[in-house]
Parts: C-alpha cells; structure tokens; sequence
C-alpha cells in the first residue's frame, strides 16, 4: 500500500517533533536542566602563553597556578605540553605546574587554560604578615628616605593613608626633591621603591600578582598590585591609579613576593594571557560546577566543549531559528526575499554589530556598492569578473568605512567587518541585476523583504531565552525541523495573496 | 487597506502560489523535463518534430569561434532575430528589422554594422545574458511580423498570448499586451495589460494593468472589448499540442500571431505566473480541479479542447 506523501511527510514531522520535546523533557526532569535562563552570569577563559628560547641542556618551566581567592571559582583547567614530562606539584601550600624536558632546540611555546567566573565578590582573605625587611641604603640615599618618611607621616595617621598618600604623590608625578631622588626615573623599579620605603616606615607589604581581565585581549601581561598590612588586616591599592580596593575584573594569580614563572635552561621567558568573555546563565554555570565534579552525568552536552566551541555553537545553534523566520514569511506571508538564506547571515551580523550600527552600515556599503555596480555593467564584464570587483569594492568600501569613522570617533561603525563580506558582494550583484530586469521598485521590495525578514531574525536571535533554548536543549532542533517539514507542504494561501486578490469577484464594481 | 479573507478566495476557486508550486508543478511536472522548456532551442527543435509551428531558425552559434561564421547564417536573410537561448526576461534579443547596405537597422531604429552583431553573438555565448552567468548559445531566427489585430493592442513590444494548459487540457487563456510604462515588456507586474480571453470564442473578457480594470489600451487607445484574437482554434490547438511535445502536466505556452504564419509557439513557461486570474477573473484551481475530476487518459487534442470549451466557457452577460 502507497502512503499518500502528505500524510507521510505528517508522520515523519510528527515524530520528529515529538522526539525533540521528548528529549527537551527528559532533560529539564531527569537531569534538571534549567528551561529558563534565569541571571547570568559571567565565565572568563584565560589562556597563558608561555614562550622561551632554549639554551643547551635541560629545560625546566615551573608555573605558579593560580589560587581561587577574592570570591573567584575555577570551573576548569586544560595543560597543552607537547614533548614535555608534566606533572603538577604542591609546595608551601600553592600549586606549580611544571614542565621538563631534557633537551630543546627551537623556541617554544607551553599553554595553560583555565575557566573562571566569580560568584561572589569579597576582598582577599588573611595572608600571614611576612617580616619586615629594612633595605640597606647608602648615605645619601638614607638621608632622602628619611626625609619622605617623615613628610608623609606628617600628611597621614594610619599605614593605610600613608600608603595612599605615597602612591598618590607618585601617580601625580608632585614628588619633592627627595622622592624624585629616591625613585628615579625608571618605571620598573618604581613598586620595589615604594615596597622600600613602606618597610622603612615600618608597614609590611607585599606585592599581588594577577591579570586584568578584558574579553577579546590577546597579549595581556601580568600586573602587579600592593598589599599592606595596617596590623589588623591587608590593604590592596593599585600603584599605578593609587586607588585602594581590589578592581572588580582584576583575576588575582599569586600573593607575596613569589615568583609565578621560572624558566631553567631557556631565556627570553614570556608570559601572556589571551581573554575570552562569555556570558552564561547562572543555573548552567553551577550546572557545569558540578559537572567538573561529577564529568560522568551528561558528557554529550555542549558543555564539554571547550569555551571557544561552545562559543562557535552558540551561533551556529540560533541559524535554525533565523531560517524558521524566513520559511516562515516566505512561505505563510509572502514576504520576497533576495537569496533565500541571505537575511538569516544578515541577521547574525546584526548580533555583532547591534541593529541600527548593522542597517546603517549595511544601507552604507550596499548603496555605494550597487552604485559602483552600475558603473560597472558598462564595461561588460563576465560575471565572475564582475562580482570579484565587486567584492574588491566591498572590502574598499569596508576599510574607508572603518577608517573614516574612526578617525570621526565613531567606533560602532568598526564592527563593520563582521558584516560577511561575500554575502554583501552578492546581494548587491543580485540587486543590480534585479534593477536591470525588474526595475528599482522590485529592488525595492526584494531589499526591504530581505531587511525585514533579518530584523525579525535578529530580534528573535537575540531573545535570551531563546539563545538559552537553543544552546541548553540543541534537541529542539530536531522538533524544528519536523516544523520546517510541515510548513513545506502548507499549499494554503499567502498573506499576501489576500492583498492581491484583494478585488477578486468585484469585477461588477 | 482592503483584504479578501481566505475564505473567499477558495470559494472563487482561486490558486495561490504554494498551492502551484506543491500541488500543481511539484506534482505534475518532471523535473527533468525542465530543460525542454528553459531552453528555447530544445523547445524549438521538439516542436518541429512533433510538427508544432514555430520561428523559423536559420542558425545556431554554439562557440566562439562560430561568430565568425554568422554572416553566412544571415546571409540574404532580411529580417532576423539573435537571441540567447536560455535567456531570462527577454534580455539580449536583437531585433534586426531591415538591411540598409551593409548595415543593419534595428526595431528601435538604430543602425548597427556587422561587428556589432558579432560582438552582441559573442556577449550571448558567455553568459551575459543567461541567468547566474551561464555559458548559452546564440540562435537566430525570423523575425515574427506581427498580426496587425494584435498590434494595435501592444505598444514598443511584443503582444502574445499566454495560454495555461493542465493535463493537456487549455485551462485558462489572456492576451500579454505591452505598454509604454511596462517598457515593452510583455510582464504583468512591470505595468503590461493582462486581457482574459475566453476559451470558446477567443473574445475578450476583462483587462487589468496593475490590478487595476481597464477599459482601452494606455497608449494605442484601442478598446479591449472590440479584442477578438483570430485564429483561436488553431492556438488552442498549437498550446494543448504542447503537452504531448513536452510531458509537462502544468505550464503555460506563450503564442504569438504572425502575419503570413499565423500562431506560433514563442515559448513555454513551467512556472507561469498567477496574475491570469486577475485578468479573466476567474480562479484557476477551480478549473484545474474540473480537470482532475475527468481523470483523463489518452485523449485527443480534439478531444480536450472539445471538452475544455464545454467546461470552461463564459457566458457574456
């Protein structure tokens, strides 16, 4: 017996739909998976980067890890040792990552990555005091210490004033003769300067080591802030602002005077952070908390990909949701689209771009660009010919973009390379060629059906739950397309055909 | 703004465009017979066999190196047409009209010579012309010399007539006549008049132009009600004909009226548009489903265009 195809393609998209929701079930009771996004929450990937050029012999490298402190949790951590004996060793209380090798030849570089997001955000804890050690001076060089010491004991009353008073006057650069003496003129041993003269005033100090965390960096160094102790507790001030406090994206690595990165048999040692952001629903991060306990419940999640993956999948996750929009107004409304998935690409630039940078850069480059087109049908190129220049235009266009609005400070409009490049080259080749044919209302119509359907796509892409939806339960997918089956067969009519026909038996009128 | 609920629209019978493309042209038409009808030189060499009239060819230029060879194609040939076989939207057709010496006079009036006949040929052979830039051919045929009944209907264009044929049967039939504001296009929706035609007496019923009802013709002034399109028995025959030629169950076949020849096929189109329903006022599916209901095997075309005329036909009130 032959099923009829429409009844066929029913049960086909019926059961897929039911196995997507299904499964989403399953998940949300069985393995409590949030449903709704809930806060969010903010997850930083570090990536360290050590570089050295070997000398002869033996390679050692012995990283300090960092300590969870200040309130920050981390979630997860990877080594990439190539060729090298690793192993993680715990002295004195803190971890070291340590890497060997017997002999090496060319520069190298060793990585270390670790997940982190801060749940709660309280100060450092108790450190022991560590003892004052008087610098050894000469005559001079005594004399102007002195002299600083006691102008700033003069200005303060606590260890914490004096600390603030020293830095200040340093950031300021409103040193009398003694302390532009005392602290010269080189930037690098400024801290061990200002550590000096605190010992001398009798305060303990120590230096903290850590990075400022900024998504997108890829060569951040280590910074150093300072840490006093006023009897009672520890201080934190940053030397190079002299204001007190912890800053709030400061990732604390180490404590003390310590050093975090030692590099036997190599020199020209480097240590650089590359920094991701990702924002992430608070109920998914303690999810994956646990999960860094408990790695057997759930390893085909997303989650156990790495932090750049996941990324990537974020966005590949929401396409699905962007095409039901244009099936949806193509085939239900009527909506005339050029190129069938170009406003779904359209759309996920506008993610990173944000909508009004996105269409104003948009409506910018593809009008100039079908201008320049124009000009292009009278030399009677091939096609091929053709869409290549136009895409050396495009990227023309994209850079004289980038540079006038910068040099104006407009720096939205930088975002402009992530609008696909291809993608914009084509759309304007099709929208001349459809001014040709059809003339420029059709272009009209074709453009702003494409805008509009990309509008509509941003806007549900970038819906939180939905974003929430499509990364947590990917499963939903499976009931999309059941969906999408569905709608394939709709033989129903248009919206727009409802328009259309709209004087349909009025021919008596 | 006004609207017409679906409800109306099924019970006027009328045919949306997912309805054509899934029940109409997904089911009745073989995907593999598409090339027979995107190609007008296919088109033409099957309709010669089954014995269908159309242009006249008088040579193909399927190489580059064959542009050298178009002057002995035309040679004593007064009036010719070049044109691309996989054209889209009636671009890169030359209209060659007259031969002045040795040079060439075109249907705008313009003087062209013969290397520029070769340079148009050669643009034709590398994809100009043809949709997403293929590589195409050049055919050259005789030039149509337009029945003056029609021509008094179509302005700097080419009138024809498109008539929708279902399972062999010609369903639903209207005059395509051009205008100053379509630019002598033969397309609905760039302004050109649609003039319903009834499928017994080839007499006309309704004419729109942008939806809207139109008495005379914008720039001719001649009224459609006089429009009586000559010939009708042999065009319902050429376009139901087509149905054996191609195998296509839904299509529409675009007929133009020559002078000397009468009828003869233009082209076929596989996804003919909707806007027929606009202009005979009248729903397409309601006319397709009759023919479904016959259920017919092996018939005739006789037979057919009996059977269409019986089925089909208005009563003019």
């Amino acid at each position: 017996m032959k099923i009829s195809s429409r009844l066929q393609i029913g049960l086909v998209a019926g059961v897929l739909i039911l196995i997507g929701l299904g499964l989403t079930l399953y998940k949300k009771i069985e393995l409590g998976f949030p449903l709704l996004p809930g806060q969010r929450q903010a997850v930083w990937t570090l990536e360290s980067k050590i570089s050295f050029k070997p000398a002869k012999g033996a390679v050692a490298i012995s990283l300090a890890m960092p300590e969870a402190q200040a309130g920050w949790v981390v979630l997860d951590d990877h080594f990439a040792s190539s060729g090298f004996d690793f192993s993680i060793q715990e002295t004195e209380g803190s971890r070291h990552a340590q890497w060997s090798r017997p002999s090496l030849d060319r520069t190298t570089t060793l990585y270390y990555k670790l997940e982190a997001y801060r749940p709660d955000n309280y100060g450092l804890s108790d450190a022991p005091v560590p003892k004052i050690i008087i610098p050894e001076l000469t005559v001079d060089r005594l004399s102007a210490m002195e002299r600083v010491v006691e102008s700033l004991h003069e200005r303060s009353s606590t260890p914490e004033s004096f600390t603030a008073a020293l830095l200040q006057q340093l950031v300021q650069g409103q040193m009398g003769q003694d302390a532009a003496f005392l602290f010269g003129s080189r930037e690098e041993t400024k801290l061990s300067v200002v550590m000096d003269v605190l010992a001398f005033a009798g305060i303990p100090s120590q230096p903290v080591k850590g990075v400022f965390l900024e998504d997108g960096r890829r060569r951040q160094q280590m910074d150093t802030l300072l840490e006093i102790h006023d009897g009672k507790r520890w201080h934190i001030f940053d030397p190079k602002t002299a204001q007190p406090g912890l800053p709030e994206n400061f990732f604390v690595w180490q404590r003390g005077a310590k050093s975090v990165l030692d590099v036997v048999g190599g020199k020209s040692s480097q240590l650089e952070f590359a920094i991701v952001e990702n924002t992430l629903p608070i109920k998914t991060v303690l999810f994956m908390e646990q999960q860094v306990k408990d790695r057997l419940l759930l390893d085909f999640s997303i989650y156990s990909l790495p932090v750049e993956q996941q990324g990537v999948f974020k966005g590949l996750l929401l396409i699905p949701v962007g095409a039901l929009v244009v099936v949806l107004l193509r085939v239900l409304v009527g909506i005339r689209t050029s190129g069938t998935f170009m406003p779904i690409l359209i759309a996920l630039a506008f993610i990173q771009t944000t909508l009004l940078t996105g269409l104003i850069i948009f409506l910018i480059v593809v009008g100039a660009g079908l201008w320049i087109r124009y000009y292009l049908t009278y030399l009677n190129l091939l096609l091929v010919a053709r869409i290549t220049a136009v895409v050396i235009v495009v990227i023309l266009l994209m850079a004289a973009l980038s540079i006038v609005s910068y040099k104006f400070g407009f720096d939205q409009l930088l975002t402009v390379t992530f609008l696909p490049t291809i993608i914009l080259a084509w759309t304007i080749e099709r929208m001349s060629i459809l001014w040709e044919e059809e003339g420029g209302q059709e272009v009209l119509i074709q453009g702003g059906g494409s805008l509009f359907a990309a509008i509509l796509a941003y806007l549900l892409m970038s819906v939180d739950f939905i974003e929430h939806l499509t990364f947590n339960f990917p499963e939903l997918m499976i009931s999309l397309l059941g969906v999408v089956l569905l709608l394939g067969k709709y033989n129903g009519y248009r919206l727009v055909e409802l328009y259309r026909f709209r004087d349909f038996g009025r021919s008596d009128q | 703004m006004r609207w017409i609920t679906p409800r109306k629209l099924r019970e006027q019978g009328v045919l949306g465009m997912n309805s054509r493309n899934i029940d109409y042209i997904g089911r009745s038409n073989d995907r593999s017979r598409f090339p027979l009808v995107d190609n007008k030189l296919k088109t033409k060499k099957i309709a010669e066999q089954h014995g269908l009239s159309v242009p006249a060819l008088f040579g193909v230029v399927s190489i580059q190196r064959e542009v050298q060879t178009l002057g002995k194609l035309i040679a004593g040939i007064e009036k010719f047409v070049i044109k691309p076989a996989q054209g889209s939207g009636g671009k890169g057709i030359l209209v060659i009209t007259e031969r002045r010496g040795d040079d060439f006079i075109k249907s705008t009036g313009a003087t062209l010579n013969y290397q520029d006949l070769k340079r148009h040929t050669s643009n034709i052979l590398s994809g100009l012309y043809s949709l997403g830039g293929r590589p195409d051919v050049a055919m050259i045929e005789d030039m149509i010399d337009f029945d003056p009944v029609l021509s008094n209907f179509s302005h700097e264009g080419v009138p024809d007539i498109r008539v929708i044929v279902y399972r062999g049967f010609p369903v639903m039939a209207m005059m395509r006549c051009s205008t100053h504001s379509s630019d002598g296009k033969a397309n609905l929706h760039q302004g050109a008049v649609g003039v319903g035609i009834d499928i017994v007496t080839g007499h006309s019923l309704y004419a729109i132009q942008k939806n809207q009802k139109v008495e005379v013709h914008p720039d001719t002034g001649f009224r459609f009600d006089e429009l009586e399109i000559p010939y009708w028995e042999s065009i319902l025959k050429l376009a139901a004909g087509c149905f054996e030629m191609t195998g296509l169950g839904y299509f529409g076949a675009d007929i133009v009226l020559d002078r000397k020849n009468g009828p003869m096929i233009l082209e076929l189109n596989a996804r003919p548009g909707l806007a027929i329903q606009m202009a005979n006022q009248a729903g397409l599916k309601k006319r397709l489903k009759m023919v479904d209901e016959i259920r017919p095997v092996e018939c005739p075309v006789e037979e057919r265009i009996r059977l269409a005329k019986q089925m089909f036909g208005v009563v003019l009130v």
